[in-house]
């Protein structure tokens, strides 16, 4: 553990280069840049906004406006996005850099760190693109604001720990990366991001209780939207089973670490 | 491990296959008695190479080489035996891995060396030299997009070979472009094994391995089979192919002090004597550059034979080719032999060699299609050395007789 540990600081400028080169390589020559970073889950939450709440009319039950659903969208997307890409990146990894894996000596965790790091850069602009929208809103988030990074650090360990560990099996079996592509459509979707809770059947709900990214995400949303604590309980129980899957990740890792290469 | 740089103990290679995949994932919990399929790659290879040494490695594909290599550089671990390594391994197998297109030669020259471990210190002393080895002038700083593949190439060497390593491995497939920066890539690995670095090389061009190796090591379908002097090694790895891969028909003896002689084929004849005799039928060993000579090969046969021809080439003592024949192509084969006839082959020539020593091969063939196989493959059959004694004085390997005329205004 301490190994890996001492392996990341000893290659901590090859992995800030190599976050630097992905972006470089994903926008650097277009116009837009950056901002392409986080178009994909602002439009996504415009159309769901336009979608759901026009069509539909999905209101808060806390009788806000339209314009209180879409800033609910927005705190379900952030924790969302990043948690989908870790998961989604860590998931093919190692296979994407088998050739590299396959010629070279170098720390096989610096890949994973590589995507988690590009991926939190990424959910850090859309979380300051966000919050603008908040205030362009005139939503400006309460105290409670302050356990957003608590939530964040949370949402994104947890997100390594399934990743790595997801990653890891993938290369031995490739289906798991098909099955995981299936479950995370599923888990959007039972997870109360584009709805709320209280709008579907009870029978329903004990199903979302499983969720762990429920609770998650409705501290994002107990924070941002309506200023009240993250459900502190269950969350606690997340967070253990965030360093056990981190440990568990760890684990796997190290026995995995030379088979993964014979099989690549 | 004071001066040796690699040391190889009983290192073996399998890759398991377990009957379903995820059995392997209970093996990794602790699990025994699932029947996994290993998969020797490599068995029992040992070897160790003194610093400094360099070692050529032979074998056709699928015998091991690359995966030795691998185990070497530590890409992937033994399933059994131990490596132990005096230092960096830096492995030239494949250049510009981990290049990106939108970055700069530099930027790249500069991720590729955090890749491999150095510091951001490290990287910025050498990369003035980096940019001048690779002799891409403004282009270093402007996208690897915009590079010609050769471009590509040069940063990729450059920046590998920027930090001297301890063990160098070199693959032979490696292409490094235009000759002349290929001159400059062999002249930087003779500049590091000058400063210590032992050098591991792969391939299967004779000329190569003997002009920068010490010593050899063949692999056979991951078996070690023998380990020796460049020429005898490769001697040995000629019949392993020819005999298709059974090199147990061989019989290898001493002739030389670094030389052995190579023995391999059917037998249905062999060759039982070999020399050189002058003009007036004297038995020479020395022949005089330019000299009138016969060779004589006497051949006898074990077997009833339809078909007997006769080989030779001689080689210099790097092993390039000098000249060879084989009395196929000049429809001199002798045709039904019977058991235990001797059949002598005299071949005379001007002997307009250079001065220096020489060894003959000989091959005792059916026909000239080397997949026909050979009644008898010796290499080397006789060692001879050339001598100036009656010409002027001149350089090189070959003696071309000279008519000069001069002209002055």
């Amino acid at each position: 553990m301490l190994s890996i540990l001492r392996a990341i600081w000893r290659y901590r400028n090859f992995i800030l280069s190599s976050i630097r080169t992905e972006f470089s390589n994903r926008f650097g020559r277009s116009r837009l840049g950056a901002l392409w970073m986080v178009m994909f889950p602002l439009v996504q939450t415009a159309l769901f906004a336009l979608v759901l709440s026009a069509a539909y009319s999905v209101r808060l039950p806390e009788g806000g406006g339209k314009g209180s659903y879409a800033l609910y969208l927005l705190a379900g997307m952030l924790a969302w996005a990043v948690f989908a890409e870790i998961v989604n990146r860590c998931l093919t990894v190692f296979i994407e850099n088998s050739s590299l894996l396959k010629k070279l000596v170098f720390p096989r965790i610096c890949l994973p760190i590589i995507v988690c790091g590009s991926a939190i850069v990424t959910n850090l602009v859309l979380l300051v693109v966000t919050l603008s929208i908040f205030f362009l809103f005139g939503s400006v988030p309460g105290l409670n604001i302050i356990w957003l990074p608590f939530l964040m650090v949370l949402n994104i360990a947890l997100a390594i720990g399934l990743g790595i560990i997801l990653g890891i099996l993938n290369v031995f079996v490739r289906d798991v990366g098909h099955v995981v592509g299936i479950a995370l459509q599923m888990m959007f979707w039972l997870t109360p991001i584009v709805y709320v809770p209280s709008a579907i059947p009870p029978a329903y709900q004990r199903i979302l209780q499983f969720n762990p990214l429920y609770y998650l995400v409705q501290g994002y949303q107990n924070v941002m939207v309506f200023d009240t604590p993250p459900p502190w309980l269950p969350l606690s129980i997340i967070t253990a089973l965030t360093i056990t899957l981190l440990g568990l990740a760890m684990l796997l890792f190290r026995r995995a670490s030379e088979e993964i290469v014979d099989v690549l | 491990m004071s001066d040796i740089a690699l040391k190889v103990t009983g290192v073996g290679k399998s890759y398991r296959r377990y009957k379903r995949e995820w059995h392997r994932f209970l093996a990794w919990a602790g699990v025994t008695g699932l029947n996994a399929e290993e998969n020797w790659v490599l068995r029992q290879i040992s070897f160790s190479v003194a610093k400094g040494e360099a070692v050529g490695i032979i074998g056709q594909n699928g015998a091991g080489k690359s995966t030795l290599l691998k185990l070497i550089t530590g890409t992937t671990r033994a399933t059994e035996g131990q490596i132990e390594v005096a230092g960096r391994v830096s492995a030239l197998l494949e250049l510009g891995i981990g290049f990106s297109p939108e970055l700069t030669g530099r930027q790249n020259a500069i991720h590729s060396a955090g890749l491999m471990g150095f510091s951001r210190a490290e990287i910025e002393r050498v990369m003035p030299e980096v940019e001048e080895f690779a002799e891409i002038g403004p282009y270093f700083d402007q996208p690897l997009r915009t590079y010609s593949s050769g471009m590509t190439v040069r940063v990729a060497f450059a920046i590998a070979t920027a930090f001297r390593p301890e063990i160098l491995i070199v693959d032979e497939a490696l292409s490094v472009g235009d000759a002349r920066f290929q001159i400059k890539c062999f002249e930087k690995i003779r500049q590091f094994r000058a400063l210590g670095t032992t050098l591991l090389f792969v391939s299967h061009d004779l000329g190569a391995i003997l002009s920068l190796c010490d010593r050899a090591i063949l692999l056979d379908k991951g078996n070690f089979i023998k380990e020796g002097s460049p020429q005898d090694v490769y001697d040995l790895y000629h019949a392993v192919i020819v005999e298709g891969g059974k090199p147990s028909t061989a019989a290898q003896e001493k002739i030389a002090p670094d030389r052995t002689q190579l023995v391999y084929g059917t037998r249905e004849a062999e060759l039982e004597d070999i020399f050189f005799v002058d003009e007036v039928g004297d038995r020479v060993e020395i022949v005089s550059v330019g000299a009138r000579v016969t060779l004589v090969m006497s051949v006898r046969t074990n077997k009833p034979v339809v078909q007997l021809n006769a080989a030779y080439v001689i080689s210099d003592r790097l092993g390039n080719y000098v000249f060879g024949m084989n009395t196929c192509d000049w429809q001199m084969q002798v045709e039904n032999v019977a058991a235990g006839e001797r059949i002598e082959f005299r071949f005379t020539f001007s002997a307009n060699l250079g001065p220096g020593f020489y060894s003959i091969a000989t091959a005792i063939l059916p026909s000239a299609l080397l997949t026909e196989g050979n009644y008898e493959w010796r290499g080397p059959a006789l060692l001879f050395q050339v001598v100036n004694t009656s010409k002027e004085k001149f350089i090189g390997c070959s003696w071309l007789e000279q008519e000069i005329s001069v002209g002055r205004n």
